[in-house]
């Protein structure tokens, strides 16, 4: 039997018309994320079998409504599209459209279909048909448009094999026809000249190119320049622009007329009610509190189970191998480098996982909408727009999805603003340092004999998170001069009950992002950094005899010989040489070498502190003693006070510097190719660092 | 003058045709087009940005936007 060469195949339509859920419905579990070159955007591909030996490559592109891009992601609807040489150009369009705005979704899938591309038109969410009062005449329809019209749901898995017969057939016939021919109503001359330009390519497929300034490789440098020439005047660029997409939706109306019936006192009522207890002036805003202070209790107070199990297993799993394999090398790179380095990381996944589950739940129902049109005029007044709300949510998970929601914000400076100050918020990478700290440092007491001290300063530490993030959000509004032409508008999807299947793959895809993309850093890192503190310039053996010939004449016990050996290797090791260079630095700040080598460490990724301070303290112990991090925390002195190491001058100080120091390198990388400069990224890094460091010399004044 | 911003909640209007030039593309392509209908369904409680239902699409709009597209009271 021949095995055929896989179908490749695009989703495209508007946002939420359903897209994703009929990739689901497609692909199931195969589905892979990747990026797309140069952006990072997600290129969402998965397989789909169509018949034993005929197989689909599915790609779920990013909600558009239109092919011309208004947004970094948008842009990349339409550069797929004009890459007809692209190894990963689609044989057949599968236009996904909602059937409650079918004349919107219709207007794109006219621009699409005049790239003559095999296109299938998939008309999804069926089911709410009878609710909505609305008939459709499928038959009419194809003729009219000239493409094969599906109904499906793809909630209720309707219509979907018939979609998969669609495109087994379709990429076969492969013939289209233009819908709405531009030139004629517009201009016919300026377009017959355009058309002249380049044989190979279709009318409208130059046009975009044109308009849009995306010219694919398939344009000669020749053809590239005779195309520039059709848009010196610009205005009449943007005029025909305005008749075509009037003219658009002229025809649409047209057929939509003949085929296409609604009954509009059927549908309203459910919306509207929801709408008026979601945006009143007070109801409103006490629900997003509500939801606000939901999610932040079961992030810290849900995640508590999961996160000691985790804990506890990769202690375990230490010990285990401890036990079983020989001691040496090897085995100290894996119990103190790699097995701590992946539990830094794993640890974190119940937290990062809730918060994903409330994004996903509160963007399937269509809240998050009513959440942008709430907060749009608050956040304005700090040069930011109602959509920032979603990245600053997200930024208490972590920073690094969150720069990436940002790209839905039109403006640019309302986006780069949002960029910039989002990774004051409070991100789950700070909590664990926090942890340790609060718990070190400030006593385990009642306020008012209910409220725990310890978690009442950590409540205060996220509100200074974003309290800082506001304010720096006013000053960079005030001080920032880029040009932008901020412009706003957001579609107001109707309320739908989540569906299972979306929140649980969404839940998960973005979960594995954030394992395996920070993940990575963390766990190099670690190994690094234990290398670092294993190693020094020295020869280590000389630095064991000399300990012992210093102390020759005391009577030192053997573990204490041991734990001397230990702590002076640590200081003659590369990381302590690294940690003493700055000592003199940090010192106004209450820190010693020691502390020092666990900031430089963070500035790799701060939750590394605590991975940090357990290497250093574990290479220092030297001993299988089973005390934790916290105790011998505890039991660190200063020995210039013979105080305390870590008193309540030296945390508080430590707070301030990790709640507002820049020490994230997977973020300053994220903003790099979000802002595609390093303008930004070393302007977070410069401003933060030195707002953190004042602020931390005054907080160790105040309090020592 | 009478523009999306004057219209009281529940009020439709229709889009004259001299808003053209001021409508940007890409509202135009979301349905708000002259000659159409337009309904103001909410205003956010610091009087914007305004909720509006124009050619199926509901859309949130801000007022600076709303008080350039001119209408005619139906
Ligand atoms: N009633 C109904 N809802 C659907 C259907 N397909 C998707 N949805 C819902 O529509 C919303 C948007 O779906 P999604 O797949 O995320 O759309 P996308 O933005 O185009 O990827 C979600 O709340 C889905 O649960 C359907 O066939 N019927
Ligand atoms: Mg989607």
């Amino acid at each position: 039997m021949e095995i055929h060469k896989p179908i490749k195949v695009a989703l495209i339509g508007n946002p939420n018309t359903g897209k994703t859920s009929l990739f689901n419905q497609l692909t199931g579990l195969t589905q892979k994320v990747g990026n797309y070159p140069g952006v990072t955007v997600d290129k969402k591909q998965g397989t789909c079998r169509l018949s034993i030996n005929q197989t689909a490559i599915i790609t779920d592109l990013p909600g558009t409504y239109s092919i011309n891009p208004t947004s970094v992601d948008e842009s990349i609807v339409l550069t797929s599209l004009l890459n007809t040489t692209d190894k990963d150009f689609p044989d057949v369009i599968v236009v996904v459209a909602d059937i409650e705005n079918l004349k919107r979704n219709l207007f794109l899938f006219s621009q699409v279909k005049d790239l003559e591309i095999p296109i299938i038109l998939a008309i999804n969410m069926s089911d709410q048909m009878d609710r909505k009062g609305i008939s459709l005449d499928v038959e009419t329809l194809q003729k009219e448009l000239q493409t094969e019209v599906v109904l499906i749901s793809a909630r209720k898995n309707i219509g979907i094999e018939a979609v998969k017969e669609k495109i087994a057939n379709c990429a076969k016939v492969s013939i289209t026809y233009p819908l709405c021919s531009i030139n004629h109503k517009i201009d016919g001359d300026y377009f017959k000249q355009l058309k002249a330009v380049s044989p190979n390519h279709t009318l409208y497929e130059l046009w975009l190119m044109i308009t849009q300034n995306n010219f694919p490789e398939s344009i000669t440098d020749e053809e590239k320049i005779k195309l520039l020439e059709f848009t010196q005047d610009v205005s009449m660029v943007k005029r025909y622009q305005h008749k075509e997409t009037i003219y658009r939706y002229q025809q649409i109306n047209e057929i939509l007329k003949r085929t296409y019936k609604i009954d509009r006192t059927k549908a309203k009522d459910l919306r509207g009610k929801l709408d008026k207890v979601f945006t009143h002036k007070i109801f409103g805003y006490v629900i997003f509190f509500g939801v606000l202070l939901l999610i932040f209790q079961s992030i810290f107070d849900w995640s508590t189970v999961p996160m000691d199990f985790i804990d506890a297993q990769f202690a375990n799993l230490s010990e285990f191998v401890t036990k079983q394999m020989n001691s040496g090398v090897l085995r100290d790179l894996i119990t103190d480098g790699i097995i701590p380095g992946i539990g830094g990381v794993v640890i974190f996944i119940p937290q990062i996982a809730i918060l994903f589950l409330f994004v996903a739940i509160l963007e399937e129902t269509g809240y998050m909408s009513r959440v942008v049109f709430l907060m749009d005029k608050i956040m304005r007044r700090y040069g930011m727009s109602g959509k920032s709300v979603i990245p600053l949510i997200s930024g208490t998970a972590c920073a690094i999805p969150a720069v990436m929601a940002t790209r839905t914000i039109s403006g640019w400076k309302e986006r780069l603003i949002t960029i910039l100050v989002t990774p004051f918020t409070t991100c789950s990478a700070r909590l664990p340092v926090y942890a340790i700290l609060i718990s070190l440092v400030i006593p385990d007491k009642k306020l008012f004999g209910y409220f725990s001290l310890q978690g009442f300063t950590l409540l205060c530490l996220y509100v200074l998170g974003f309290a800082i993030a506001i304010v720096s959000a006013f000053m960079l509004h005030k001080l920032l001069k880029v040009k932008s032409t901020s412009f706003f508008v957001a579609e107001m999807p109707n309320y739908k009950l989540p569906s299972i299947k979306n929140v649980v793959f969404d839940v998960i895809e973005k979960t594995k992002a954030f394992v395996f993309g920070a993940g990575k850093i963390i766990l190099a890192i670690s190994i690094l950094l234990w290398f670092l503190a294993s190693n020094g310039p020295d020869s280590f053996e000389s630095v064991a005899d000399e300990v012992t010939n210093n102390i020759e004449n005391s009577n030192l016990s053997a573990t204490e010989v041991q734990r001397k050996i230990a702590s002076s290797k640590l200081e003659k090791s590369y990381i302590g040489i690294m940690g003493k260079a700055i000592e003199p630095a940090i010192k106004p700040l209450g820190y010693d070498w020691k502390i020092g080598i666990a900031l430089i460490s963070s500035f790799a990724a701060r939750e590394v502190f605590v991975g940090t301070l357990a290497t250093i303290y574990s290479v220092e112990s030297d001993d299988d003693n089973t005390s934790t991090i916290k105790q011998r925390m505890r039991a660190e002195i200063n020995p210039e006070t013979g105080e305390k190491r870590f008193n309540l001058a030296v945390g508080m100080s430590l707070l301030i510097f990790y709640a507002f120091a820049m020490q994230c390198m997977g973020t300053l990388a994220i903003v790099k190719r979000e802002t595609k400069s390093w303008k930004w990224p070393m302007a977070q890094l410069i401003g933060m660092g030195i707002l953190a460091y004042v602020a931390s010399f005054i907080t160790f004044t105040i309090f020592s | 003058m009478n523009t999306i911003a004057t219209l009281v909640k529940g009020e439709i209007g229709i889009i004259s045709e001299e808003s053209l030039d001021v409508i940007p593309l890409k509202l135009l392509e979301m349905g708000c087009l002259p000659g159409v209908e337009v309904e103001l369904l909410q205003v956010a409680p610091l009087q914007d940005p305004l909720y509006i239902c124009v050619n199926g699409s509901h859309l949130a709009i801000r007022k600076e936007m709303a008080a350039q597209i001119k209408i005619i009271k139906s």
